[in-house]
């Protein structure tokens, strides 16, 4: 392991990412991790119900722990279902008590499908409610008395709550995508309810909403074949002008470290008069 | 890393407004990232507008401070509601400095008032300051922002009081709620050509704009002469966080953020930098 760096605006601070053993939680862990803090890395590592493609891996998550050790932080893994409030709980405490605190929370976990009404098994709907938003509710609930007892020893450290909400399933909502729509749209409600009631005592209560990621959860058979059906077996290339004309700026998806840079700048100090915003990283999609 | 570093080394950004309180924040912010700046302020009294606008000392000084991080800066005494003058400093800056790639359409002023006593020239200077301004001051940019084929970020001052509609403020809400239309009509015709348009929704900033003897008078009309300290706790009442008004820092470091590439596919968002006000 390298030397703990003792600079960057994060410095100090300790931030926990659900959904942390690949895609945009990985990025987000090296982020935070590059801006100082250490890292309380959580993932299910295992394909959660019928999701349409490959689970992550303890590999995954063990790669995620060496970025973060690359750029001379500590980190914590814990290998948990975001739907166990009792062992996240359990996890985030246990992990907090090694890092010494936690100022930052980046509920990420999450998984995607998409089937028309008639053809959706109320399974799929259960899973995608689980996971999307019981499990965002779970992991700051598992998090708030830790955040408190944090800025209790030291009231410089306020709490940031980032939650990973989505602009085509948290402000726009498409066709098929019912159950993922009202995950993401429910977590709006996580945020503005919960910065009501947090942000008297400084902790603060945001969500990202980005469109379509470059990661697994979109790239995979499953998401070709929903968007280009009269295709019999679409690849990334069929569906990249569609997905680009769903932008203003003339992209197609972005990457997982342009979420990751908003969620940085909404847990640093820079954002400190921010809280109950849905901010969009999106290409523009949602406001045209 | 976090920080802009010299990331805009290069650039070139007009900022209006760019005498005092926010614009002198986010001129100097944007220096220090690196860029040259056109600062644009009227630097003069408007009669409708119940508190002291900057002189040409104040526009002096944010040119001290620029010069004082190593960039260069041009100051422009304008009054954004001239589309004329507002294009010849536009081609000043190009002059200059060969371009323009950031707007910061910051101008704007305020009044307090039912809307019963609004008359029909208060409307037409609020309207014409805070929306037709900011139209006048991005509309001359864009076609040799477009020609040059760099891409480009503009970034309008709204308010949160363009996301909600708070009373006594019929004209300012009506400017600010018109700045969120242009902004997304903007950013979905720009994006093409890569150039990102957003806007920002400050809550109450310490500024000039907020502090004056008639506004705290409306604030707290049991007192006879209320000061600053005694309006704390009615701004105080309308964040979630735990502060009457926010720092014109706090709106530079999402500017600063907004126009970096940290954000470079973020176009057409309404930021609130609002301690929270909107969703109370």
């Amino acid at each position: 392991m390298s030397e703990q760096r003792t600079t960057g605006p994060l410095h100090g601070r300790v931030a926990l990412v659900t959904g942390a053993a690949r895609g945009q939680g990985r990025s987000h862990a090296v982020r935070l991790a590059e801006d100082g803090a250490s890292i309380i890395a959580v993932d299910v590592c295992a394909r959660v119900g019928d999701t349409p493609y490959p689970g992550a891996t303890p590999a995954d998550l063990e790669r995620t722990a060496e970025l973060v050790t690359a750029v001379g932080q500590r980190v914590c893994l814990e290998v948990v279902d975001v739907r166990h409030l009792g062992s996240l709980t359990d996890a985030v405490h246990r992990a907090a008590d090694e890092l010494g605190g936690l100022d930052i929370v980046v509920a990420n976990a999450g998984i995607a499908g998409g089937a028309p009404i008639e053809a959706m098994e109320a399974s799929a709907w259960q899973d995608m409610i689980d996971v999307n938003l019981t499990g965002v509710w779970n992991t700051i609930k598992a998090a708030v008395p830790v955040l408190r007892r944090t800025a209790d020893k030291d009231p410089s450290r306020r709490g940031s709550i980032i939650l990973t909400s989505s602009a085509n399933g948290g402000i726009k909502a498409p066709p098929n995508l019912s159950h993922y729509a009202a995950a993401k749209h429910g977590i709006v409600g996580l945020v503005r309810s919960l910065a009501n009631e947090l942000g008297p005592e400084g902790i603060r209560v945001n969500s990202v909403h980005p469109t379509a990621v470059d990661t697994d959860m979109i790239q995979n058979a499953f998401t070709y074949k929903l968007f280009r059906p009269e295709l019999e077996s679409p690849g990334k290339a069929d569906v990249e002008d569609l997905f680009r004309s769903f932008h203003s700026l003339p992209i197609p998806w972005i990457e997982p470290i342009d979420v990751s840079n908003a969620v940085a700048f909404l847990a640093s100090d820079r954002a400190r008069r921010i809280t109950g915003i849905t901010l969009p990283v999106d290409g523009g999609l949602s406001a045209r | 890393m976090a920080s802009p570093g010299r990331q805009l080394e290069g650039r070139v950004a007009l900022i209006t407004g760019a005498a005092r309180g926010q614009g002198r924040s986010h001129a100097v912010r944007l220096a220090e990232a690196g860029a040259d700046v056109v600062l644009v302020d009227i630097c003069a009294d408007i009669a409708s507008i119940p508190y002291e606008q900057p002189r040409s000392d104040d526009l002096d000084e944010t040119k001290r401070l620029v010069e004082a991080v190593g960039r260069a800066a041009i100051g422009v005494v304008a009054d954004v509601r001239d589309a004329v003058a507002m294009a010849d400093a536009v081609d000043l800056a190009i002059d200059q400095f060969g371009r323009v790639d950031i707007v910061c359409a910051n101008a704007g002023v305020i009044q307090l008032k039912p809307s019963t006593a609004i008359t029909t020239s208060d409307w037409a200077d609020v309207i014409g300051i805070n929306l037709t301004g900011a139209w006048n001051t991005i509309a001359p940019t864009l076609a040799p922002m477009i020609e040059r084929d760099e891409g480009g970020s503009i970034i309008i001052t709204s308010s949160a009081a363009g996301v909600k509609g708070p009373p006594n403020m019929a004209h300012y809400a009506a400017a600010k709620s018109g700045l969120i239309g242009l902004t997304r009509s903007l950013a979905a015709e720009l994006g093409p050509h890569r150039i990102r348009v957003n806007c920002l929704a400050p809550t109450t900033v310490d500024t000039d704009m907020v502090h004056w003897p008639e506004a705290y008078r409306i604030f707290r009309p049991d007192l006879d002469s209320p000061g600053r300290a005694d309006v704390v706790d009615v701004f105080t009442a309308l964040n979630v966080l735990p502060v009457p008004w926010i720092d014109a820092s706090d709106v530079t470091d999402a500017v600063a953020w907004l126009v970096s590439d940290e954000a470079r596919y973020v176009t057409g968002i309404v930021l609130p930098i609002d301690a929270g006000t909107l969703i109370k």
